[in-house]
């Protein structure tokens, strides 16, 4: 506002033309979302919101869809992902921020830049020919022969390793959301004012203690708000599992199995999808996932902004 | 002001450039199997004629929403689209090239050709009725084969393809359990299988999963040297998949102009025929009174120069008397 009481010809332009760019982010949003709500009206309204959640239904020759396979999918996916993604995540922003010598601190931190850099689709090749390979002749029979064998859990290691299933694609995303959590986790430690770690060190704490009751419980927040926004990514991410799930629409108890999730389905289908209910139902599981990353970011942003107030009280 | 003078002076000089330089292009979207032979033929067709075609192999359904929204000059879809539905769009149609679909078989010990199967067993085998490849009946059928106790393990396509509508739609043709129970179409609910992207994808795990059966493209297949099967056709004959056995079954189908070429190739009569091939397709709008003869100027171009290319690149062109039935048929519509 100052800029424009000054009356300087330039910076009204200027501020107008910024103005104009901000205000296109909201147009986009909307317009995004009045796309998907008006593409996907058929199949919201021949299947409702409720039987589309819960239907496991996809069948595109009867033209009887449902969104819970994929949904099953996703979340498991994003589950097993997260499971493995957080505390090497956490590890190495522990590392880095108060273990490593500082020569190493950078190489480190840029490594881990770039393995966010990587588009998602070598994740995807790599994954098909490389990782699935390793994981159907190595991992999974390995997996079936210890933990497959234990009362109750063998369920989850059930069926025949072929690689493609949701274990493989739950590494492969968590590859692509280590970094993500790595570097904020890193930057919410580092928040720490160093009073109060030198202050535990005086005391006579051990590095572990420092990390376990001082840099942890300060950064929790922070942390937590990094993992959701990995959550974020994970859910949404297309390419990388696009080749490595099989698109099979079905829930399966075992993560040995080839499953679908709403990004899998989307990037297999949409291209040959002819009849409009069943494109209407592909922009329908759209929606959903555009309402859920919505929803996950609106809850990392949240606990973010609560660690930046807290740190700077 | 200098600077901004010379800018325009760019921008003019671009502008001219591009008006000048505005090469007759046709716009085609579509299916991407038949994409290779389109670009092949596009590129050998500006050389000759300077006129250049631009297509986007977005998908079969892509290609028919475009064609219907009159977004393109030609639209091109794997499957036929229904007569009422070529009317109702106010749309021409007609095939372009032949392709198949040709099951696949990893089976230690045999080779390309050496297993035969019936439309029955292959039926009962994707149904998940047929478990093991010891099962009596491939047996019966193939006596010197070494077939063991081992779990038959089907592959299947992952994303909705044109491969898969003519497959599905043999397997409906052929056997009246997998119509109820799954049905045709471009991508369906298979009973039993794991799935995989693409041809490629198929492929990879055919070739990685001992006793396992996919389908794939015929291109794909023969390219590379995957162990096909040898199927029993509507004759009667155990056929194997090649360019003599697509043509057979190209030219015994009865390709109809005035239900505008609508046909599924799939078994077809002829004595040799593959059973299960199926034509690509192309749509035209037909109000487009300006492009459409250009777009069939340029198939008529690749009807008469392009066979060697396809052949080339493993497509199956048509036959003679069929490329003369839709000379024919664009003759009725006043663009040829």
């Amino acid at each position: 506002m100052p800029v424009l009481f000054k009356k300087n010809p330039v910076d009204i332009v200027f501020s107008v033309i910024t103005a104009a760019a901000s205000v296109s982010v909201l147009v986009f949003i909307v317009g995004i979302l009045y796309v998907l709500f008006a593409e996907s009206s058929a199949a919201i309204e021949k299947f409702g919101v409720v039987r589309f959640l819960t239907s496991t239904d996809w069948d595109p020759v009867r033209e009887s869809f449902g969104a819970a396979t994929s949904l099953y999918g996703t979340a498991v996916a994003t589950a097993i992902s997260l499971l493995i993604a957080i505390p090497v995540a956490i590890g190495i922003a522990v590392f880095i921020t108060e273990i490593a010598p500082d020569f190493l601190k950078t190489p480190i931190g840029v490594a881990i830049e770039l393995l966010a850099a990587i588009p998602s689709i070598i994740y995807g090749m790599w994954g098909l020919f490389t990782l699935a390979p390793i994981m159907a002749d190595y991992i999974e029979p390995a997996l079936q022969a210890t933990l497959g064998r234990v009362p109750g859990l063998g369920i989850l290691f059930e069926g025949t390793p072929m690689g493609i299933d949701l274990l493989t694609a739950g590494i492969i995303l968590s590859i692509m959301i280590i970094p993500f959590t790595a570097s904020i986790s890193r930057d919410a430690f580092n928040l720490t004012p160093e009073v109060v770690k030198e202050s535990a060190y005086a005391l006579g704490a051990t590095k572990w203690e420092v990390v376990k009751n001082v840099v942890i419980p300060y950064s929790k927040l922070g942390v937590f708000g990094g993992i959701v926004l990995s959550l974020g990514r994970a859910l949404g991410e297309t390419m990388a599992v696009a080749f490595v799930l099989g698109n099979n629409h079905q829930i399966t108890s075992s993560i040995l199995d080839a499953a679908a999730t709403i990004t899998v389905t989307l990037a297999n289908e949409f291209t040959e999808a002819d009849t409009d209910v069943y494109l209407a139902s592909l922009f329908y599981l759209a929606l959903i996932l555009f309402v859920l990353s919505f929803v996950t970011l609106a809850v990392a942003k949240f606990f973010l902004l609560r660690a930046e107030q807290r740190t700077s009280r | 002001m200098k600077r901004i003078l010379s800018l325009i002076a760019a921008l003019a000089i671009v502008f001219s450039f591009s008006t000048a330089g505005a090469v007759e292009t046709l716009n085609g979207a579509g299916a991407s199997f038949p994409y290779p032979v389109y670009s092949a033929w596009g590129y050998e067709y500006n050389k000759a004629t300077g006129v250049r075609l631009n297509y986007q192999s977005i998908g079969s359904g892509g290609g028919v929403r475009q064609i219907v929204n009159r977004t393109v000059d030609f639209g091109a879809s794997d499957a036929p689209l229904k007569p009422e539905k070529v009317e109702k769009e106010n749309l021409i149609q007609f095939p372009a090239v032949i392709g198949g679909v040709v099951p696949v078989v990893n089976l230690p010990g045999t080779g390309p050709g050496d297993l035969r199967l019936t439309p029955g067993l292959l039926c009962r085998i994707l149904l998940g009725e047929i478990k093991y490849w010891d099962d009596g009946d491939i047996k019966e059928l193939n006596p010197a084969l070494p077939l063991k106790r081992k779990k038959i393990t089907v592959v299947r396509r992952s994303d909705g393809s044109g491969t898969t509508a003519i497959y599905t739609t043999y397997l409906s043709q052929v056997c009246s359990e997998w119509k109820e129970k799954v049905g045709a179409g471009k991508a369906v609910k298979w009973p039993v299988g794991i799935g995989g992207k693409g041809n490629e994808g198929v492929a990879n795990y055919v070739k990685k999963v001992k006793y396992s059966i996919g389908y794939v493209e015929f291109a794909y297949a023969k390219q590379n040297r995957l162990s096909y099967v040898r199927l029993k056709n509507a004759a009667g004959n155990f056929v194997e998949p090649s360019f003599e056995s697509f043509q057979d079954a190209a030219a015994s189908g009865d390709f109809d102009p005035s239900k505008h070429f609508y046909l599924w190739l799939t078994n077809a009569p002829g004595k040799n025929a593959w059973p299960i091939s199926g034509a690509t397709f192309i749509l035209l709008a037909r109000e487009k009174k300006e492009s459409n003869p250009k777009v069939v100027k340029f198939f008529d171009w690749a009807f008469r120069n392009g066979d060697e290319i396809a052949k080339r690149l493993v497509y199956v062109p048509l036959p003679a008397p069929l490329k003369e039935k839709i000379r024919r048929y664009w003759k009725s519509h006043g663009i040829y």
